[in-house]
């Protein structure tokens, strides 16, 4: 589904990214953990088609198209999704707008008809109602004075009307108290599919006890430098991120 | 100035056809606006209220009154815009004539009229004098502070101008405690290539009444006009007024508006300003808050493009203790369009208790769009609570990518957040249909500026 060959990419003309390395089945679910500043954040970037960073070298492939030559938009209709860690407040545009714009963007995108109002607000309220969101919270300004709870609720909402066939869920469980973890994390798990595949970028083990990774690999210094199960994680955990060397090293 | 001396002409030659020529009241309103003209003249940018706005262009114009192109009489054929299409009292204007063919007042409520100025003066100079002269002038004192010479300079030439050809405008009077359910429209059309309109609009709100004006300015195939357009406003104690003005005439218009309103104890004065039309375009909205409890919300929405301006001027004066003012205004600059805001707020030193806020916002879309923006505090008073904020800035990177990120293409995303940008403004007015009108006049403006169709309509879910 995912095929990253040697991707090279750096922003301000440093290298962030030094040679990653990942393919990706469909249904499966990949973990990416790593210290601050190894560039998990950056990848997550790269592969959404944000502005600023350059691809020096390598190659990514989603579903047999070449991704690194899409817009950010179009990357979003083919199917990838970016959870962002910290998802933009938008005052003044609500987000059954925001939505109905997108949700419709995509679908033209595959050549399904639009959504009229009707249709579409029949399915946000049922994929609302399942992360436990009210018609307020999906009549109001997009993330405008939501706690950080209620922002990555917002996110999963998204992601569960655009049905991508590819999310990365950057830092998910940044800002987020046990119980919104739970509520997140479950939201998730709802749209785990044999069709679906993500890639989840945190620091700590802490999330995925929640999502369960097929995968864990440690990215350190722009490079993928150990892969394994689920059991890496926690290994990851008791013993830290020192084994994996220095900036200089790497 | 050349200009002046064909005025002089053209004075001499129109006055004495005006309706009610000879008539003691106004010949003597008209003298004194044209001695007003010709003391003040045309303003320039030496003249501190328009240092950033220069009439240059108006050297070229046509001050004369457009003579009508139309067969006003026969010609309905016009697509009048309305706040609530057959539900409102309207008036109409073609090429600054009043049109009563495109024209239509149901029957209103006993205390209430609604008349066209030269049916006024017709039927009665007298009384078409005495009401025209219970509303002030606009004051060039703009503060306390103004040096030797405060009744030169602002905008006294351009009042000055409209007072020597007062014929066309409209009168609106609501009686004591009455409330006008159906909004009132005044709507100047544009058809003509070129010409000149001085209309005096006059909205008189007595004690306890409520009333909703929509001020349309659009043009049907008009050109190069000039609007030299003064209202004058009355909020008496415990009224409440409601007003809105749409600018939208055409890319090579002149738009020149001053608003001198007073509002009395406890009563409400609302207005709005969208401007989208004219190569230049300038309101200027003098509230005075002179009783007790007095409030007012003043805002304002623009978009300009191309090299054309827009002009954002207001005094909020504090005359009273325990008022409250809130005023923002918001706009979209782009290519190498131009915008200026000068909010001046005064708190006088028995307005005490005073609740002021001012907020200006300038969104720009390219690197030659300009904003020249003058917010001013005067206070006098010590225990004010008085804020004001300006900010100039792009469209917010984070939200475009976070759009994008989602599959809505570049330019939507842009649109969305423009419309989002200036829907903040419309928030701002209170009457329903007021406010959706508005909306959807930004929106259009934007589909035409983006060419993308937004749909902002937040009420997808039901209210």
């Amino acid at each position: 589904m995912l095929e990253i060959k040697n991707l090279h990419a750096t922003i301000d003309g440093k290298e962030i990214l030094k040679g990653i390395n990942l393919t990706i089945n469909p249904g499966e679910v990949h973990a990416i953990m790593g210290p601050n500043g190894s560039g998990k954040s950056t990848l997550s970037y790269v592969l959404s088609g944000r502005d600023g960073y350059e691809v020096t070298e390598g190659s990514v492939t989603f579903q047999g198209k070449d991704l690194l030559a899409m817009e950010a938009e179009e990357r979003a209709a083919e199917g990838v999704f970016l959870a962002f860690q910290y998802p933009v407040e938008i005052p003044g545009v609500s987000n059954t707008t925001f939505l109905k714009t997108a949700l419709n963007a995509v679908r033209k995108h595959k050549g399904l008809p639009e959504l009229d109002a009707m249709q579409f607000l029949k399915l946000i309220r049922a994929k609302a109602k399942a992360l436990n969101m009210n018609d307020d919270m999906i009549k109001r300004a997009v993330n405008v004075g939501f706690s950080g709870g209620e922002k990555k609720r917002n996110d999963i909402l998204q992601m569960a009307m655009l049905e991508p066939g590819f999310a990365i869920l950057d830092e998910t469980d940044s800002g987020l108290d046990i119980d919104a973890l739970k509520l997140v994390a479950d939201g998730v798990n709802s749209l785990r599919s044999p069709e679906r595949s993500m890639l989840v970028i945190t620091h700590y083990q802490r999330l995925l006890s929640y999502i369960v990774p097929d995968h864990v690999h440690v990215l350190a210094y722009g490079k993928i430098v150990r892969s394994g199960g689920k059991e890496l994680a926690l290994e990851l955990e008791a013993k830290g991120y020192a084994e994996f060397g220095s900036p200089e090293a790497a | 100035m050349a200009a002046i001396a064909t005025l002089k002409d053209l004075y001499e030659t129109l006055s004495p056809g005006l309706p009610g020529a000879g008539a003691a009241g106004l010949d003597r309103l008209r003298a004194d606006g044209y001695a007003r003209f010709l003391a003040d003249g045309i303003p320039t940018p030496k003249v501190e209220g328009w240092k950033y706005t220069n009439l240059r262009d108006l050297a070229g114009v046509s001050l004369a009154p457009a003579q009508g192109t139309v067969d006003t009489a026969a010609n309905t054929d016009f697509d009048v815009p309305s706040v609530a299409p057959g539900e409102t009292h309207r008036l109409v204007f073609v090429d600054g004539a009043f049109n009563a063919a495109l024209s239509a007042v149901g029957p209103l409520p006993q205390g209430v009229t609604l008349d066209s100025l030269r049916d006024l003066i017709e039927a009665s100079p007298a009384y078409a004098a005495e009401v025209l002269d219970r509303f002030p002038a606009p004051k060039a004192d703009t503060g306390l502070r103004v040096g030797p010479n405060p009744g030169r300079g602002q905008s006294g030439g351009l009042v000055g101008l409209n007072g020597a050809f007062l014929a066309e405008g409209a009168v609106l009077t609501v009686g004591e405690g009455v409330k006008l359910a159906q909004p009132v429209e005044i709507v100047f059309i544009a058809t003509a290539a070129d010409g000149a309109w001085h209309p005096r609009l006059l909205i008189d709100v007595a004690a306890g009444a409520e009333v909703t004006v929509a001020e349309h300015h659009v043009a049907r195939g008009g050109g190069a006009t000039f609007a030299n357009i003064v209202s004058g406003v009355r909020v008496g104690e415990g009224a409440i007024l409601r007003h809105a003005k749409f600018q939208e005439e055409a890319e090579t218009a002149l738009h020149l508006a001053s608003v001198t309103a007073t509002v009395a104890a406890s009563a409400t004065y609302e207005t709005f300003v969208l401007t989208t039309g004219g190569r230049l375009a300038r309101t200027d909205v003098q509230v005075r808050l002179e009783g007790s409890g007095a409030s007012t919300r003043v805002s304002g929405a623009y978009g300009v493009d191309g090299s054309r301006h827009a002009d954002f001027t207001s005094l909020i004066d504090h005359v009273a203790a325990n008022c409250t003012s809130r005023e923002v205004v918001k706009g979209v600059i782009d290519g190498r369009g131009r915008a200026v805001f000068q909010g001046k707020i005064i708190v006088r030193p028995d307005a005490q208790k005073t609740d002021g806020h001012q907020l200006n916002r300038a969104l720009l879309l390219s690197d030659t769009a300009e904003i020249d923006a003058k917010p001013e505090l005067e206070i006098y008073a010590d225990d004010v609570k008085c804020s004001h904020g300006a900010t100039a800035g792009e469209l917010d990177e984070e939200a475009l990518f976070y759009l994008r990120a989602r599959g809505i293409p570049a330019d939507t995303a842009r649109a969305l957040l423009i419309a989002a940008f200036l829907d903040e403004v419309a928030e701002e007015i209170g009457d329903k249909r007021l406010r959706g009108y508005a909306m959807a006049r930004i929106q259009e403006r934007i589909g035409r500026l983006t060419g993308i169709t937004v749909d902002t309509d937040a009420t997808v879910l039901g209210e």
